[in-house]
């Protein structure tokens, strides 16, 4: 089971030609992702790691009819084209690592995905893995476990920290989803939530968030309202930032209201999460809660 | 960093975008002000241009009566400080009879993943502050993205601001106009505050807010801002770096914001001050990791150094390559603390060790020792 990604994922790499791009095709692969094919327009006829390299996405599709899902890996200022032309072909999951896309152009293609019953992740996120079926984006695979704890986080490096710690403690992962760090992202912290709420393999979830925004607050509500019913801990990056200062992520610094630490902990904690104040003190929590 | 517009830059793209302004001319000395104040003839308002917000309270709008006032006025704005920012500039504008402020303003709600319209009957006010205070007096409208800003919504807000009939064509024409400027100029927050209805019964803008998304630079050269001022925030942000100045000794170096902010976080709970840090980002290569370690080694706060990379995109052993470098072409007076994990790890590491760095796995263990190290 677990969410978004696993063994039957069939996976596009647009962009798949670039640096980042080959670099990440052979980690996948080595990690067990079906890579089927990538795009990159002009290169059609190469190979990547002896994946085949198409011009367009429907040249693609036409030819690897159970690709599934699309990695976007293109520089910022193609990658709305590019998530378009996944889409228009029928793609349903579409993973965008780049970072630095305009935000306008996020918030049509979200809702353009929106129309068509399609998920977007990110832009500027890690990706998705469900270890030791699939990875689909740049986190290094190998510190990651099998297990029944799902991931949901704003950050991309804080999460390997964290499941990397949890690892260790013997700590397993059904799915780790980074969200993304900008400020509109496709999937937020609720609907990946409900899907974790919804997976039977998934017994606990972890939450990643950071300061900046109000997603933590409205993830808080959610889980308030909704009696989620399996147990969240939580880990808010940023706590002891002066608040004068503006930090890292444009998520963390375009704030409309909300997003002080105390705002989002407060919530967190009225909704019964319990909010670490260090990385290993997730796995510490989860190990007690989970027996 | 969001990109944020003066005055003068907002009221030229009104003028572009077909709202109406009051005339006015940019002036950088006082006798520019002057002519200006005696082209328009009668009372002017003199404005220093700054981004600070609270500039009127702060003594940067006044009102002059002759050319001479005008120009008396721009002198002592100019070189001046407000609030932190100099003055380098000022606009010179016609004094404006108002009978009614109003507020439209377009921004990106991220909640909701959409724009979102906002309009109020009552400007000149700080819109948040009033959507709080009386929020029935705040108009918000969700605009999709893929259809845009639709008529019955325009018809909606202007009934909304109680204009009459007659002025609500105006109003329409600068609506029309303030959404095309705030998608086509990619603004997080495109605003007219206030639109000032006159008696007169004409409907103008006398003030302008806008922030341009700087990942849509690319599209709006123009805009891209010179770099001038000093200091490590500036000069990290010059270098391609996004980084925040404290005022301990630590230095830290992290890959992602969240990342960085948890060092942050996990040294202050050890005991420790951070000096600064600074984010590197994603795939960072030998020589970018090279300028921002060099970048805090040679600060004079930072007494140590503790970088902390979870390699994804960034690669362990280019990160250590970066670092021994900076290492060794400033001289090896300050401690390097390094905790290295994930992609091309034990090559990173290898690195670290034969060029007598230390490294860590753990995060806290690093922390804590970092933490020690300091003051």
């Amino acid at each position: 089971m677990a969410i978004l990604v696993d063994a039957n994922t069939r996976v596009l790499v647009q962009g798949i030609t670039g640096r980042q791009g080959a670099f990440h095709t052979r980690a996948m692969l080595r990690y067990g992702t079906k890579v089927e094919a990538g795009v990159t327009p002009g290169k059609g006829g190469q190979s990547v790691e002896g994946v085949p390299v198409y011009d367009s996405v429907e040249e693609a599709v036409a030819i690897h009819r159970g690709i599934n899902t699309s990695l976007i890996m293109v520089p910022a200022p193609y990658a709305a084209d590019a998530v378009y032309e996944a889409l228009d072909n029928g793609i349903k999951l579409v993973v965008i690592i780049t970072e630095h896309v305009p935000i306008h152009d996020t918030v049509k293609f979200i809702r353009y995905a929106g129309l068509q019953d399609a998920h977007i992740i990110g832009p500027n996120c890690p990706g998705v893995i469900t270890p030791g079926e699939s990875k689909v984006g740049i986190m290094p695979g190998h510190i990651f476990k099998k297990g029944n704890v799902g991931i949901v986080s704003r950050s991309g490096t804080l999460t390997y920290e964290i499941a990397y710690t949890m690892t260790l403690k013997g700590l397993g992962q059904s799915t780790c989803v980074g969200i993304g760090g900008d400020p509109v992202v496709g999937l937020s912290f609720i609907e990946v939530l409900e899907m974790f709420r919804k997976d039977p393999e998934t017994e606990a979830v972890v939450l990643i968030g950071e300061i900046g925004g109000d997603m933590e607050e409205r993830a808080a509500a959610y889980i308030k309202e909704s009696g989620y019913p399996k147990p969240v801990v939580a880990y808010i990056a940023g706590r002891t930032a002066p608040p004068e200062k503006r930090m890292g992520h444009a998520g963390a610094i375009i704030s409309m209201g909300a997003g002080d630490p105390e705002s989002k902990v407060r919530a967190l904690n009225e909704a019964g999460v319990y909010v670490a104040s260090t990385p290993s003190e997730i796995a510490e929590k989860l190990s007690k809660l989970m027996g | 960093m969001a990109v944020k517009l003066y005055e003068f830059e907002g009221r030229e793209l009104f003028r572009r975008y077909g709202i109406p302004v009051t005339e006015y001319g940019v002036a950088g000395s006082a006798e520019e002000a002057r002519r200006l104040s005696e082209e328009f003839g009668g009372r002017v308002v003199v404005k220093a241009q700054v981004l600070v917000a609270g500039r009127g309270k702060a003594g940067g709008v006044k009102v002059a009566e002759t050319p001479a006032r005008a120009a008396e006025i721009a002198a002592e704005m100019l070189g001046s400080s407000i609030k932190g920012e100099r003055v380098k500039t000022v606009i010179v504008t016609p004094y404006t009879e108002i009978a009614r402020e109003l507020y439209l303003g377009f921004i990106v709600d991220r909640a909701r993943r959409k724009s979102v319209l906002i309009a109020s009957g009552e400007g000149g006010v700080d819109i948040e502050v009033l959507a709080k205070t009386s929020p029935s007096n705040v108009l918000k409208l969700e605009v999709d993205p893929l259809t845009g800003l639709r008529d019955y919504q325009i018809r909606r807000a202007v009934r909304f601001m109680h204009l009459s009939d007659k002025l609500a064509e105006d109003a329409v024409k600068i609506l029309k106009g303030l959404y095309r400027l705030f998608t086509e100029m990619d603004c997080e927050l495109a605003e007219i505050n206030p639109l000032a209805l006159t008696p007169e019964q004409n409907l103008v803008a006398l003030d302008s807010k806008i922030i341009i998304d700087d990942n849509a630079l690319f599209r709006h050269k123009e805009f891209t801002r010179p770099l001038s001022e000093s200091g490590l925030e500036e000069e990290a942000r010059r270098l391609g770096f996004t980084a925040v100045e404290l005022d301990g000794d630590i230095g830290i170096i992290g890959n992602g914001a969240g990342l960085t902010m948890a060092t942050m976080d996990m040294v202050k709970l050890k005991g420790g001050r951070p000096a600064n840090f600074l984010d590197v980002g994603g795939g960072a290569a030998e020589d970018v990791v090279d300028k921002a370690a060099r970048l805090l080694l040679t600060h004079p706060r930072v007494k140590v150094l503790f970088v902390n990379i979870l390699g994804g995109i960034t690669r362990c052993d280019e990160v250590a390559k970066g670092l021994v470098s900076a290492y060794k072409s400033v001289g090896q007076k300050k401690r390097v603390v390094v905790r290295l994990m994930g992609t091309n790890e034990e090559e990173g590491k290898r690195i670290l060790r034969e060029n007598g760095l230390l490294h860590y796995d753990s995060m806290e263990e690093a922390a804590e020792v970092a933490a020690s190290l300091g003051g």
